[in-house]
């Protein structure tokens, strides 16, 4: 099953309110993916520096130590901000590769990275979702967007490397209900491109597929128009990048979506019972996405 | 009128009430607050009541009805009247997938647009939208009538029985087997009947419709094929 929330905001204002109304949607879709859930927030940042979003493995994994170790062997500062098991670094953008490096030669196995970009934080965990959503304190994050899921496992182990969004290229990120029936065949021959993967989840495969497309020069749009072509499969897709919100559905359309927009907002609920909490959604323009049709915001 | 308020009261606890109407013939009516999307709203009911609900609602609503009158002010999830028996599900905004499926008589009415697979193995049910269709809208019909007053999608009518089609707008696309049929008058009267039944006056005249039914080719025994059995 699966379910998927996202939320893009067209008034500033409401901005501060973004992680409150998110948490809302998130847990009336408990039902959908009680497994495990994970979040994307769009919040602050600033061009030349790049956050990166870690996760311990083990709870009594010191991310900090890691961040000053990194800091001391990269000669750059990094700012550091804890959420339990949960970390977000910021780095000078010239130092972020070198930064990555580091972190994956210094915590090998014991870290992973969930994101990096200007403005993208992700946190994802087992358990019911709204305790995930909870345990990160969501309710009180900014942003001017964010994608939630709630997951339902179907084609890879219940971790939370394995919860959506995947992100695989900078400020970008991807969640998906359904599931892929060609994605050991994209994967390998999207290795043999170069791209690499840190999971044998399906979702992680289409993720890379847009990012590869980005890299040959798509816009989000263009890469999303060819997936069409190249994924087998069910899938809703809701896309977030630095400044865009964007969703897809295959052309079957089996997989529930429905969404809704006022002056102030876009939003997305795999059910409508997701969208019932929103200020003013009695007043909203709510429809269902087409099937096999590109919908994208993009914020200026 | 009994005022049902789905933020105080348990969704099943008034389901249960509309159930307990099987066997009763006084005409209850509930205007239903607060449905949030909630899903299998007023489903099951087997009774002549009355429910008409202020809002949106999820999936189901209205499924397997016999008998009562359902409206939603609102819009509906997916399997809208699903399975309905008898009565009138109406939706006064748009209904998601499945609307009216497999139902075996009864009557959908959709004001808004209803998405892919409308009337999907419909059986005797009367399905009237006033917007448009989504894709393999009636796929498989055996019975009944489906009545788009806009366009119809993709693969309209795939695999059609014995159902009869009605659209006033375009259609994308005719799916395996369903071919248009000439409007002959007794069609134009059947047409007229359903849109009066679904208060829909002159003003939508029926020759502006064309008619869909089965080819025929796909669902005959045919001796040629018997080897493929």
């Amino acid at each position: 099953m699966c379910g998927i929330v996202g939320l893009f905001l067209k008034d500033k204002a409401l901005e501060p309110e973004l992680g409150g109304m998110m948490a809302g949607m998130l847990s009336t879709m408990c039902d959908r993916g009680p497994d495990s859930a994970g979040f994307a927030v769009y919040g602050a940042g600033d061009e030349g520096r790049v956050k990166l979003t870690l996760r311990a493995r083990k709870p009594d994994f010191d991310l900090g130590k890691l961040a000053e170790t990194v800091s001391h062997q990269i000669e750059s500062h990094i700012a550091f901000t804890d959420h339990g098991n949960h970390a977000v670094l910021v780095v000078a953008a010239d130092k972020a590769d070198e930064a990555r490096a580091a972190i994956t030669a210094l915590g090998g196995d014991d870290v992973q990275v969930f994101s990096s970009g200007t403005r993208i934080e992700i946190y994802k965990e087992i358990g019911r979702p709204n305790t995930v959503a909870d345990r990160f304190h969501l309710e009180n994050m900014s942003g001017s967007h964010g994608i939630g899921h709630t997951r339902m496992a179907t084609e890879s182990a219940v971790n939370a490397a394995g919860a959506h969004p995947f992100s695989t290229g900078m400020d970008q990120c991807l969640v998906h209900n359904g599931s892929l029936s060609n994605y050991a065949g994209l994967r390998r021959q999207l290795q043999r491109k170069g791209m690499t993967f840190q999971t044998q989840n399906d979702t992680e495969v289409a993720s890379v597929y847009l990012t590869w497309r980005m890299q040959q020069g798509a816009s989000l749009g263009e890469a999303l128009e060819s997936s069409l072509e190249d994924l087998d499969g069910f899938y809703t897709f809701v896309v977030g990048t630095e400044n865009g919100f964007g969703v897809l559905r295959d052309p079957i359309a089996c997989k529930p979506a429905v969404m809704a927009e006022t002056d102030d907002y876009v939003a997305f609920g795999s059910e409508y019972r997701a969208l019932a909490g929103l200020p003013g959604v009695d007043k909203a323009k709510v429809w269902e996405p087409e099937p096999a049709t590109v919908y994208f915001w993009e914020r200026h | 009128m009994d005022v049902v308020d789905l933020e105080k009261t348990p969704l099943r606890d008034f389901n249960q009430a509309l159930h307990d109407l099987a066997g009763k013939s006084d005409e209850a009516s509930f205007q239903v607050l607060n449905p949030r999307g909630k899903h299998a709203v007023a489903s099951g009911i087997d009774a002549p009541a009355y429910v008409e609900i202020e809002g949106s609602v999820g999936y189901y609503c209205g499924s397997m009805n016999k008998q009562a009158t359902v409206v939603v002010n609102g819009s509906a999830g997916v399997g809208l009247a699903e399975n309905i028996m008898s009565g009138i599900v109406h939706v006064k905004g748009d209904a998601s997938s499945s609307a009216g499926a497999t139902g075996i008589g009864g009557m959908v009415v959709i004001d808004g647009n209803a998405s892919s697979r409308c009337g999907i193995s419909n059986r005797g049910a009367d399905i009237i939208v006033k917007g448009n269709v989504g894709h393999m809208s009636a796929f498989m019909a055996q019975a009944g009538n489906l009545v788009v007053l806009g366009d119809a999608g993709e693969a309209f009518g795939d695999s059609l029985y014995e159902a009869k089609l009605f659209v006033r707008g375009n259609v994308k696309s005719l799916g395996a087997d369903c071919v248009e049929k000439e409007m002959k008058d007794k069609h134009k009267k059947l047409l007229r009947e359903l849109l009066d039944k679904a208060g829909i006056g002159p003003e939508v005249d029926v020759s502006e419709f064309k008619r869909y039914g089965s080819a025929r080719q796909l669902y005959n025994f045919k001796i040629d094929n018997l080897e493929a059995y």
